[in-house]
């Protein structure tokens, strides 16, 4: 091998009902090749009931350095939760 | 399995960012995981990426010593658990490697420096594998002694890390208890068979002690690791835990420990070991371990031998991408 197949990241469905959740990346030539190795590797254990792989290459991430202005406009909002809101003792089921 | 950190880099003064370094610090100090797009220093870079790799290797090449004894297992039921374990490390090489790789290291960059003798892999590995009663030692022992190292890395500061070590944890203790399962057979057995086993214990006694890296004050990276959460305990601690729950389980199936000084101290709750030669860890660390030339000779092989099958995933790879372009 010349050099690294393209990498893929593995997502699981641990089983009906719950989201596809990412577990680790392997490395293949080709889809077909990537869930085979996706699933000798990550699914040895009935980890799993369904499996997704994704060209590494093919996910934007964000940048961890810009965190503060990306995830903390959030915090001045605080009235986006219901706790903000006062409501008298005796109303019920709200 | 488990590797010690072995290559000892010198200490570098720091050219980076004071103000970068003093938040890495204080988000380390905080127990917070930091991640691969996250500021790192270079040498925090560089010290997990060699301990990551190690530790990925020695997975790859714990495979040799027991591989080698699957064609001669006892029973149907003994092949199919020792495949399934051998199967295991080799998932557990790829999880590491997988993890490295997030570092900036390429996976063939770190095949390329296994194959050719410059990276190291756990000195445990260059011990031969004499007897089926190895395969019990080496389960229950050498396995013992990598969950003792593996479960405090859990936590490690590093998240690729941290979470390739709690898929390796779950799946290890199935590895030590066929391994305790296969030694408590033995002792069951006739009386050649229990010489077998404590034959194979005596040599994997002192080699499992070693796995834990040389001692605390010979060690002189563990400081820096420890406060970069690297490391959560220290290898002087790790290896006295496991003699304190290993003693026991050895007695218990009549095991006679190799150690003469072994002694149980009511003061510190903790038994009292003899020395360990570590004159015998530095040679096999330097490459002079029993079989350690025949290890690398047999992972190379492996690795060119199979080369073809790489080869024709590749081909086929490529026949197809010219179908989907020509459709």
């Amino acid at each position: 091998m010349a050099k690294d197949w393209p990498l893929w990241e593995v997502f699981v469905r641990s089983k009906g009902g719950m989201s596809h959740r990412h577990v680790g990346s392997v490395h293949a030539p080709d889809a077909e090749i990537a869930l085979r190795h996706a699933r000798d590797t990550y699914t040895r254990r009935m980890e799993g009931v369904s499996l997704w792989v994704v060209p590494s290459a093919s996910i934007i991430a964000s940048d961890p350095s810009d965190d503060a202005q990306m995830f903390d406009p959030a915090a001045d909002k605080v009235y986006r939760h219901p706790t903000f809101y006062d409501i008298p003792d005796g109303i019920t089921h709200i | 399995m488990y590797t010690t950190e072995l290559a000892k880099t010198k200490n570098v003064v720091s050219t980076e960012d004071p103000g970068k370094l003093a938040a890495f610090e204080a988000r380390v100090a905080a127990d917070e995981f930091i991640e691969p797009k996250d500021w790192m220093p270079e040498a925090y870079r560089r010290t997990l990426t060699r301990q990551i790799s190690q530790h990925a290797h020695s997975e790859i090449v714990g495979m040799l010593p027991e591989g080698n004894w699957i064609g001669r297992a006892p029973s149907l039921r003994r092949k199919a658990i020792l495949l399934a374990k051998v199967q295991d490390e080799a998932g557990h090489g790829l999880y590491l490697y997988s993890a490295a790789e997030t570092l900036g290291t390429s996976r063939e960059q770190m095949i390329e420096a296994l194959h050719s003798g410059k990276a190291k892999y756990s000195t445990i590995f260059n011990y031969p594998t004499l007897t089926w009663a190895d395969m019990g030692a080496i389960g229950w022992l050498v396995d013992g002694a990598a969950i003792m190292n593996q479960v405090p890395l859990q936590r490690t500061s590093y998240g690729p890390y941290a979470r390739a070590m709690v898929r390796v944890c779950k799946e290890e203790s199935f590895h030590q208890r066929q391994g305790y399962e296969i030694s408590m057979a033995m002792m069951a057995g006739t009386p050649e068979q229990r010489r077998m086993m404590q034959d194979a214990f005596n040599r994997w006694w002192w080699p499992s002690l070693m796995m834990f890296g040389p001692p605390d004050e010979n060690s002189p990276n563990t400081a820096q690791s420890m406060r970069w959460k690297i490391k959560r305990e220290t290898n002087d601690e790790l290896r006295q835990k496991f003699v304190d729950i290993t003693v026991p389980q050895a007695e218990a199936i009549g095991l006679t420990v190799p150690d003469p000084d072994l002694k149980w101290n009511e003061e510190r709750g903790a038994y009292d070991f003899g020395a360990i030669d570590w004159e015998e860890f530095y040679a096999v660390v330097r490459g002079e371990g029993p079989v350690a030339k025949e290890r690398m000779k047999a992972r190379r092989e492996a690795w060119e031998s199979n080369a073809w099958v790489r080869e024709a995933a590749d081909a086929y790879a490529a026949k197809h991408a010219r179908k989907a372009e020509a459709a």
